[in-house]
C-alpha cells in the first residue's frame, strides 16, 4: 500500500484502496424513495465517512455509511437507479471508507434533512446525540424515526405538516437553546444547511458546528480536485466531507457547486 | 545525500520559483486548489487539461489505488473556456495551462483563450485514455509537430507533454522540438489495466487507463535520459517523483525541473516536504546536476 494505514479521528483505519467486492445481503425499503443496502463485509468507520460505491456497468458514486455494513440511498440518478435494480446476492465493489468523520461531542445536536439522516444515524446509535431534529418533505419520507426515537430526543418537521411541526427542519431551531450543545452536526440539502450555519453564526458558535458536504467526486482520495470548494481549495473527499462551520461561512457553501465538467452551477 | 542550491529556475521560457511543479490533472480543476498548491510551496502549477468543449469525463470508477501507484481514467473532464475565469484569482502567478485538442486548429483556439492569463502552455499530447485526443495524436510525429507549431506561433512559452506509450519517445520529442516547443515534459501516464477478480471486469469505467506513481518512475528516468541525448530543448521530468532523491535522479538524467502529481496523495504539502531535503545553501548548483549521468 502506498500509504501506511492512517488512523482517523475516531480511530478507524483507512483501507480498501482497491475495489473490494461485496455481496448485497439485505435491502430495506426505508421510504418510497430511499433504500438501505447492507453487504457481507463490515467496515471500521467513523460516522460521516463514505464509500465509493461501484455499480458494475453503471458508475461509481460516493455514499455515506449508515452503519458498519450498510449505505442508505435515495434514487436520484443513473448510479442510484442502478443500485435500486440490484437484488440480494448481487455483487458490487467499494473503495473506502474515505474522508473524515464528525468530531466527537458529548452533548450533540444533530440536524438532518431527508436522506441526510444516513450519516447521522450511527452517531445517534452511539449515544452521542442529545437532540435530533429530523425533517422531510412528508411523513412517509422521514428516515429512521423508530430507531432515532429510542436513542435521542427526536423532534420532527415535515414540509406539509403530515407529522410534527409544519415547515423546514430549521424551524425547530427557534425553540432550542443552541448554546446548550457542544456540537451541532448537520447533513441534508445544502440550502437547509446554509440556514443552520446562519443561525449558529448569529450566536457565534459556528466553530462548534459541522456540516457534511456533498460535491461531485471522481477519485475520492484527494487527488483529482473535482470536489474542491472555493475559496479555500479544501477537498471535500479528503479534507471533508465534514467541514467546520467557520471554514464555510465565507465560501461557495449554499451558493454554488461544480458539475462533472467543473462548471459552476447555482444551488 | 546530494542537495542543490535553492533559487529560481528558468525552464523553457518560464520563470519558476523552485524546481518543483504541480503536474497536470492533480488538484488543478479550480483556481482555489491551484492557489492552495502554490501556497504549499509549488514553484509553479499546471492546470487540469482544458479542451475545446466542456466534458464530463468517463463514468466511474475513475481511479484505483495500487500497491505502488495509481490507475486512472478521468476522461479529460473540463469546463472548457469557462476555466479561464477560474484563473482570475491567480493573476501574475506561475500558472501553466494544460490544453488538449483533436487537431492543430483546436489546440491553437484553446491556447489563444489563455493569452495574457498564464505564464505558458503545456500541450497534452499524451493522455492515454481519451479517444481522438492525447496520445492518439501524441504518438504521430507529424501531428505532434503540427499541433506544436500551431501553438508556438501564438508567442507563449510552449511545453509539450509526451506519452511513453510509443516505441521511440525521442521521435516524438524531436517532432515537438521541430514544431518550436520551448520544453518537453516527460512523461504522462503509462497505459495500463487491472481487473477486479471479484466482479470479473476491469476496475476502471473506461476499462484501461494510465498508471502513475512510484511504479513508473524508472520509465520516466529512462525517457528523460533518452530525450536528453537527442533533443536540445529543456526537459521537465514527470512521472512517479515522490522524494528529493527522485528529483535529483531525474535531473541527473537530464531534467531541469520536475512535475509532481500522484505524490500529493500521501502528502498534500509534498512540495514543502521535498524542498526541505532537496535544497541547502551549500548545495551543488543545479546546472551541474542536470544531465550529469550522461558524462
Amino acid at each position: 500500500m502506498m500509504v501506511s494505514l492512517q488512523r482517523t479521528l475516531w480511530g478507524a483505519l483507512m483501507s480498501n484502496q482497491f475495489p473490494l467486492t461485496v455481496t448485497i445481503t439485505g435491502i430495506r425499503e426505508e421510504t418510497p424513495t430511499v433504500r438501505s443496502f447492507s453487504f457481507d463485509s463490515p467496515f471500521e468507520f467513523d460516522p460521516g465517512q463514505f464509500l465509493m460505491v461501484w455499480v458494475p456497468g453503471v458508475d461509481e458514486i460516493p455514499m455515506a455509511l449508515s452503519s458498519a455494513d450498510s449505505i442508505t440511498v435515495q434514487k436520484v440518478g443513473d448510479a442510484t437507479a442502478g443500485l435500486f435494480n440490484l437484488k440480494i446476492g448481487d455483487k458490487i465493489a467499494v473503495r473506502g471508507p474515505f474522508g473524515n468523520g464528525f468530531f466527537k461531542g458529548e452533548r450533540m445536536l444533530a440536524i438532518a434533512g431527508g436522506v441526510g439522516a444516513a450519516p447521522l444515524l450511527p452517531l445517534a446509535l452511539a449515544d452521542r446525540v442529545m437532540t435530533f431534529l429530523l425533517g422531510a418533505r412528508t411523513e412517509t419520507e422521514l428516515l429512521f424515526v423508530d430507531q432515532l426515537d429510542e436513542c435521542t430526543d427526536l423532534q420532527i418537521a415535515t414540509d406539509d405538516g403530515s407529522l410534527g411541526v409544519q415547515g423546514f427542519v430549521t424551524v425547530l431551531l427557534d425553540d432550542l437553546n443552541l448554546g446548550a450543545y457542544d456540537k451541532v452536526v448537520v447533513c441534508g440539502p445544502e440550502l437547509m444547511m446554509r440556514t443552520v450555519l446562519g443561525k449558529v453564526a448569529e450566536i457565534g458558535i459556528e466553530h462548534r458546528s459541522e456540516f457534511a458536504l456533498q460535491r461531485y467526486m471522481k477519485c475520492g482520495i484527494g487527488l483529482c480536485g473535482s470536489c474542491c470548494i472555493d475559496p479555500s481549495g479544501l477537498r471535500v473527499c479528503r479534507d471533508g466531507p465534514v467541514l467546520s462551520g467557520d471554514l464555510l461561512i465565507k465560501s461557495e457553501f449554499g451558493q454554488y457547486m461544480r458539475d462533472a465538467s467543473g462548471r459552476k452551477k447555482t444551488i | 545525500m546530494v542537495t542543490i542550491r535553492p533559487g529560481p529556475v528558468n525552464a523553457g521560457g518560464i520563470q519558476i520559483a523552485n524546481h518543483l511543479l504541480l503536474a497536470a490533472g492533480v488538484l488543478g480543476t479550480t483556481g482555489a486548489s491551484l492557489t492552495r498548491m502554490l501556497s504549499y510551496g509549488a514553484g509553479a502549477v499546471v492546470t487540469k487539461s482544458i479542451g475545446p468543449l466542456p466534458k464530463d469525463g468517463h463514468v466511474g470508477p475513475c481511479l484505483a489505488v495500487l500497491d505502488d501507484g495509481f490507475l486512472n481514467a478521468m476522461g479529460l473532464p473540463n469546463p472548457s473556456k469557462e476555466f479561464v475565469e477560474e484563473l482570475s484569482v491567480l493573476k501574475g502567478k506561475p500558472v501553466i495551462a494544460s490544453i488538449y485538442g483533436g487537431s492543430p486548429e483546436e489546440f491553437a483556439m484553446v491556447a489563444e483563450w489563455f493569452k495574457g492569463s498564464v505564464a505558458g502552455i503545456e500541450l497534452n499530447l499524451s493522455c492515454p485514455h481519451a479517444e481522438g485526443y492525447g496520445s492518439a495524436i501524441g504518438s504521430d510525429p507529424s501531428l505532434v509537430e503540427a499541433c506544436t507549431r500551431a501553438v508556438t506561433k501564438l508567442g507563449m512559452p510552449t511545453w509539450v507533454k509526451l506519452t511513453p506509450n510509443v516505441t521511440d519517445i525521442t521521435e516524438i520529442g524531436k517532432a515537438a522540438e521541430k514544431g518550436g516547443a520551448d520544453a518537453l515534459v516527460a512523461i504522462n501516464t503509462v497505459k495500463a489495466m487491472r481487473i477486479s477478480t471479484g466482479l470479473g471486469r476491469p476496475v476502471l469505467g473506461n476499462r484501461s487507463g494510465g498508471l502513475s506513481g512510484k511504479a513508473i518512475f524508472p520509465i520516466s528516468v529512462r525517457c528523460v535520459y533518452e530525450l536528453y541525448e537527442t533533443c536540445k530543448i529543456p526537459i521537465i521530468g514527470c512521472g512517479g517523483i515522490s522524494s528529493a532523491d527522485n528529483a535529483i535522479e531525474i535531473m541527473m538524467a537530464g531534467a531541469v525541473a520536475v512535475e509532481i502529481g500522484s505524490a500529493v496523495y500521501s502528502d498534500v504539502r509534498i512540495f514543502e516536504t521535498i524542498a526541505k531535503t532537496l535544497y541547502s545553501d551549500d548545495g551543488i548548483p543545479s546546472k551541474d546536476i542536470v544531465g550529469c549521468a550522461h558524462e
